[in-house]
């Protein structure tokens, strides 16, 4: 469904991102690892169209769409999540879920009960829906982003740390989602530090160091590798 | 001194402000960029009038034409000054925009005229009125009353559409709005043509104090607007609005004041009374929402 071929994304003089290839199947739920700089969401940001690859492909069920621009990608249906948890901090938290739903806002009456559905699921947000969404706590403004992304009713959801800086019941809420997410058929691509958690969620991962895959398999083989730890906790071996 | 005299000229003054604040703050929020040509737009708008007087059109058809000229050259501003150059650097778009303010300037020397031009007004303009005791011209009210128009008219854009929250989220993140699938080419044209709209509101109600057009004639609204925007707070919409009336409270406060000799210096009054503000609250007198950064 996503085919990520030999993308390479620089800053200035710096290649964050060097050759990165990946592949997501359709309803699969794949787990990019890596220290911090790895350049894991780098590779996620430019698949979404939000910073440019100076080289590489991306393909989206066949098409090319490389150097697409981030609103184009939305209307393909790959919608992003990234980790600078950015909601619309003086905006309510309806109108940012309003805004997640901006390509479809000829389709009023899905939006409102795709709307609806978010918030039988986190009810904390129907309950500050009239609420500048800058009020909320932070894993109240993750399940908003994360709502946000999925208004748009996307096919590829791209999840850039959704766990960071969390307390330890949030992040299970979060993941419980994730799980969710997954078992209705949406494909993920996650960018995690938690590790364990994710690869307890994923069918296949990734693992980043440098700007380079080292490491790629399912996730309970990419679990059981010991020797492939201190690369995404962070440590050099 | 009267208090409803002064009270009606801080308003239709503060309302004229306002506006242009206004227009020249919704481009800003969104990129971060100061449209130079803002004053041309305001410029086209009285242009547009003068051209289309002996045609014998109605007038509110001919003001009809000086807003949608306006408009137009709003939107021509982003296509020929801002989206060229607008991912490349901040300094091209600065300079993009000054020349396009200068082209425009130029323009008007060149096929019109360096010597004011008279821009038909409806005979209401220029009659006087009496209201809650005051003798006032009867420009001062329409002057309050589009203020007032167009302000609530803007505030629904901006809180109630889906074209509004979307420019309120870009001013916010833009690359998080387009992220929401918000195109930013769309965003920024409605922010131009929203600000070609508001300056051709203030062509029709600062010509009428006037009655004449001049190539130069957007410089003082733009300085007007600039100052406005940055007491106000550069982040905020309702920042200018706020940064309008303040600014016009002052000036007319001089106005009432200033003994008849030092009254020609009264902007050097003004802006001193600016350095004062911007040293007790350098972020402006509303502050806006902290992120922001260009895209």
């Amino acid at each position: 469904m996503l085919d990520v071929e030999s993308l390479e994304v620089s800053y200035g003089a710096v290649r964050g991102v060097r050759g990165v290839s990946l592949m997501v199947r359709k309803g699969e739920l794949v787990t990019l690892l890596g220290a911090n700089g790895a350049g894991k969401s780098s590779t996620l940001m430019a698949i979404a169209g939000a910073v440019r690859a100076a080289a590489g492909r991306v393909r989206l069920d066949g098409e090319d769409v490389t150097g697409a621009a981030p609103e184009e990608m939305v209307r393909r249906g790959v919608a992003a999540v990234p980790e600078t948890r950015d909601v619309f901090p003086d905006l309510t938290v309806a109108q940012n879920l309003q805004l997640g739903a901006f390509t479809r806002r000829r389709d009023q009456a899905g939006v409102l009960h795709d709307r609806s559905e978010h918030f039988r699921r986190f009810p904390i947000l129907a309950e500050r829906q009239r609420l500048p969404a800058g009020n909320l706590s932070g894993g109240e403004q993750q399940m908003l982003v994360i709502a946000r992304a999925l208004m748009s009713r996307p096919s590829v959801l791209l999840l850039d740390e959704p766990s960071l800086g969390l307390a330890p019941i949030v992040v299970d809420q979060i993941f419980g989602m994730i799980r969710g997410l997954k078992e209705s058929g949406l494909t993920i691509l996650l960018v995690e530090q938690n590790a364990a958690k994710a690869l307890a969620v994923s069918d296949r991962a990734y693992v980043m160091r440098l700007g380079r895959i080292e490491a790629e398999g399912p996730a309970s083989e990419i679990a059981a590798a010991t020797e492939l730890k201190s690369l995404y906790l962070g440590a050099e071996p | 001194m009267n208090a409803a005299q002064f009270v009606l000229d801080v308003l239709s003054l503060g309302g004229a402000y306002a506006l242009m604040a206004l227009g020249l703050v919704i481009v800003y929020g969104i990129l971060r960029l100061v449209n130079f040509a803002y004053g041309e737009l305001i410029m086209v708008g009285g242009y547009t009038m003068f051209l289309v007087s002996g045609s014998g059109l109605p007038w509110l058809v001919m003001a009809g034409c000086g807003l949608t000229m306006a408009i137009v050259a709003g939107i021509a501003t982003d296509y020929l000054a801002f989206r060229p150059v607008r991912e490349k650097s901040v300094t091209a778009v600065l300079i993009t925009s000054f020349a396009f303010s200068t082209l425009l300037q130029n323009a008007a020397l060149l096929f019109i005229s360096p010597r004011p031009r008279a821009v038909p007004l409806p005979e209401l303009f220029s009659r006087t009125v009496e209201f809650a005791g005051v003798i006032t011209p009867a420009r001062n009210l329409i002057t309050i009353a589009v203020a007032v128009i167009m302000l609530g008219l803007f505030s629904w854009l901006m809180r109630s559409t889906a074209l509004g929250i979307a420019m309120r989220a870009a001013a916010t993140n833009f690359r998080m709005a387009r992220m929401m699938g918000i195109p930013a080419n769309l965003i920024i044209s409605a922010a131009f043509a929203i600000s070609g709209l508001l300056a051709g509101t203030v062509a029709i109600l600062w010509i009428g104090r006037i009655g004449t057009v001049v190539p130069g004639i957007g410089l003082e609204p733009l300085l007007i607007a600039f100052i406005a925007t940055v007491i106000g707070g550069m982040r905020s919409l309702s920042g200018a609005v706020v940064g309008g009336f303040l600014l016009a409270l002052i000036d007319t406060t001089l106005n009432y004041t200033l003994p008849q000799d030092l009254l020609k210096f009264r902007d050097a009054f003004t802006f001193s009374l600016v350095i004062l503000i911007l040293l007790w609250r350098p972020e402006g007198i509303v502050r806006g929402p902290a992120s922001g950064q260009r895209t």
